[in-house]
């Protein structure tokens, strides 16, 4: 499904990442792990497409697309969904407003005909409930006022709705209490199935307690430095990540 | 300069690229009076429209005070000097004959209202608005009339009201305005082509919205239009203006007034969409628009102006409340959006003269492009003012940094119990924003018209159902570009 070869990218000329190397097939759950400032973040964005970020070198293939070339738009209406750290606020507009128009442009995008008011309102309702999101919230505007948990929870909410090909999920978990981070992980879990696939970057290994990863990598320096199954996360809680870049930094 | 922003700059310079779309000329015949303004074609004006004789002697006065006066320049504003001598001051689309029907109606004018989009015919019925239809000056077309007269209420062009219920424009028109007021009101009281009249009786609530359509057509023809509304004591009327007007290379003056008296208990709603020609992207062409608005409240009686300004090349305009009765209470909500190089100085004055008079101002402000944006704005307490209150919020919206937003706003309170509150705030639309959207799959372009829209909603909530989808419509077709 994703495809990412000797991926290199730079901000403000400073190069972040350095040779990523990722293969994610349908199905799968990855999880992304490392110390702070080692690209994590920037990793998500790049495949996303921020501009922030300059590719330098490097290819990505999505579903057989050479997703570098494409707009941060067209990359979303293909299927890719991208659950952000810190959500934008965007006042004035409803929740409703916004996921009616997103979820239109995709399905434009596919060719089909746009969602009727009674059919949208349908799926609304259904897909809140996956995350628990109050009814009331989609009626706010996007992200105003919303706590951190909410603002977590609506991000996986609006996943549901978007119903994407691949999740990367930005440190969904940080900032969250015990509760809201059992209901977006089963939520995110709720939402996996054997055509989707999910990349979780993460810190902690307790969200990985309800999403349970096939792979684990851990990034470092900008490069994936050690690739294991879900009992690396578990040895990265206890012993951390010195082990592996002592081992890397010699 | 990194790639981000690179991308914002490209679809910040696509969206300045948006041309006006209702730009078109339709071909009725005009009848126009030649070039220039003198005391005699004032008269000829007068004349013209059978006014009778205290009216000719108003306008005569109105402009012997205006030779005394000189344009003001205390506006935000960089104003090219206008020649006075060089504008028409009055055309008529060639009266065919009395109209009893739509069939009868000049084909080409129907066309042009269509094209407009203006819901003249069946679908006024179904809308319930009544629509006195103003095209170069003088009434086309009113309708409803019917049924509004069941209940009392009057609805035509000024002409007519002058014609048929004298005693009431001439103790009304300029009680609010005086033609002393300022300079381009004392033009106005001069040489006011036509306008509309609205008078609601005693405890009636008129039962649709009115409404008019302003729209310039001759070329080189200035627009002077005239508006009085009344509504007697207890009485309750929602009127909504708007206007389009085909696309001109030279530039057009719009000096309009707008009076309205609210006795008391009554409530009047005045409701604005200003979509005039707002010239080219270069910043060629494009109308000035000088309007004086104001409305006069007596006791426990309450007005309320909404404003979308998205038109003109100049915006001088503000839209004012003098709370003379005790309780009385004015709001001013306004949208003034300003692309390519359009300049607008607009705001509200709200004069606390009774007791325990409030006021609310919400004041959205988008600059775009090259645009210049002011919001200026008193609150006057007067002395015997007990306990009057304030509010106001004046938010500014910058999209692009070659665009100016500015804030005027003026507090004089002379009464220690008033309570004047004043909030003000400048923003941008964000990359982290854009982002956001683009990553949840819509297009910049509609990103930015969703963000603005969002941002002023507070003030297009308060308009009319109707009126409110036009104006999200205005709002986001001024920002559309051929983002790339």
């Amino acid at each position: 499904m994703l495809s990412v070869k000797n991926l290199h990218a730079t901000v403000e000329g400073k190069e972040i990442l350095r040779g990523i190397n990722l293969e994610v097939k349908a199905g799968e759950v990855h999880a992304i792990m490392g110390p702070n400032g080692s690209g994590k973040s920037t990793l998500a964005s790049v495949l996303a497409g921020n501009e922030k970020f300059t590719v330098t070198e490097g290819s990505v293939e999505f579903l057989g697309h050479d997703l570098l070339s494409m707009s941060i738009e067209d990359r979303a209406r293909l299927g890719l969904f991208l659950g952000f750290q810190y959500p934008v606020e965007i006042p004035g507009v409803t929740m409703a407003n916004f996921m009616k128009l997103a979820v239109n442009e995709q399905r434009k995008y596919r060719g089909e005909e746009p969602l009727s008011a009674a059919e949208f309102l349908r799926l609304m309702k259904e897909k809140s409930a996956v995350v628990e999101l109050s009814s009331k919230l989609t009626a706010r505007a996007v992200n105003e006022g919303f706590s951190g948990g909410e603002k977590k929870k609506n991000e996986i909410f609006q996943m549901a709705m978007l119903d994407p090909k691949l999740a990367i999920l930005d440190e969904t978990d940080s900032g969250l209490d015990i509760d809201a981070l059992r209901i977006v992980a089963t939520g995110v879990t709720k939402l996996h199935t054997a055509e989707n696939a999910t990349v979780v970057i993460t810190h902690y290994q307790r969200l990985l307690d309800y999403i349970v990863p096939d792979v684990v990598h851990v990034l470092y320096k900008g490069r994936i430095i050690y690739t294991g199954d879900k009992t690396l996360a578990l040895k990265l809680e206890k012993e951390g990540y010195d082990w592996l870049i002592n081992q890397y930094d010699k | 300069m990194h790639a981000m922003a690179e991308n914002e700059k490209e679809i910040l310079e696509t969206i300045g690229e948006q041309e006006y779309k209702y730009g078109f000329t339709s071909a009725i015949e005009t009848e126009t009076i030649g070039k220039g303004l003198s005391e005699e074609v004032v008269r000829l004006i007068s004349a013209k429209k059978g006014e009778p004789e205290w009216m000719t002697q108003r306008r005569v006065a109105a402009y012997r005070h205006w030779l005394t006066l000189e344009p003001p320049t205390w506006a935000h504003l960089k104003i090219p000097e206008i020649d006075f001598q060089d504008i028409i001051y009055y055309a008529a689309p060639k009266a065919r004959k009395m109209l009893g029907s739509m069939d009868e109606v000049d084909p080409e004018l129907k066309r042009t209202f269509d094209k407009l989009g203006i819901p003249l015919e069946e679908q006024m019925a179904l809308s319930g608005v009544a629509v006195d239809a103003v095209m170069d000056s003088v009434s086309v077309k009113t309708t409803f009339k019917e049924t509004l007269a069941e209940k009392g209420i009057i609805f035509c062009s000024i002409s007519e009201a002058l014609r048929d219920h004298p005693d009431l424009v001439k103790k009304y028109l300029g009680s609010v305005v005086p033609y002393t007021d300022n300079f381009y009101a004392a033009l106005n009281a001069a040489v006011f082509s036509d306008g509309s009249f609205c008078y609601i009786p005693k405890g009636v609530r008129c039962p649709m919205e009115l409404s008019t359509y302003f729209r310039i057509n001759a070329a080189g023809t200035g627009q002077f239009e005239r508006t009085l509304i009344v509504a007697d004591e207890g009485a309750y009327v929602s009127y909504l203006e708007g206007c389009t007007a085909p696309q001109r290379d030279e530039n057009q003056l719009h000096a309009a007034v707008v009076e309205i008296v609210v006795e008391r208990d009554a409530e009047v709603k005045y409701s604005t969409v200003q979509n005039w020609y707002p010239g080219d992207k270069e910043g060629r062409g494009g109308v000035y628009n000088f309007v004086t608005k104001r409305g006069l409240c007596r006791e426990n009686a309450r007005l309320s102006w909404t404003q979308v300004e998205t038109g003109s090349a100049i915006t001088w305009k503000y839209p004012s409340c003098i709370l003379a009765g005790d309780n009385s209470v004015g709001e001013f909500y306004s949208v003034a959006m300003t692309n390519n190089y359009q300049q607008a100085d607009t705001g509200t004055k709200m004069i606390h003269i009774g007791r325990n008079t409030r006021s609310r101002i919400v004041s959205k402000g988008i600059s775009a492009g090259q645009s210049e944006n002011s919001y200026r704005g008193l609150v006057r307490v007067a002395r015997g003012a007990e306990n009057a209150r304030n509010y106001s919020q004046c938010d500014s919206l910058l999209i692009g940094d070659r665009c100016g937003a500015h804030t005027f706003p003026v507090i004089d309170s002379r009464n220690p119990t008033a309570v004047v509150e004043h909030e003000a705030t400048t923003s941008k639309i964000s990359d982290d924003q854009l982002f956001y959207c683009n990553q949840r799959g819509l297009s910049t372009e509609d990103a930015v018209g969703l963000i603005v829209n969002g941002y002023a909603r507070e003030v297009l909530a308060k308009l009319p159902m109707e009126f409110a989808v036009e104006a999200q419509k205005l709002l986001a077709l001024q920002l559309e570009g051929t983002v790339g």
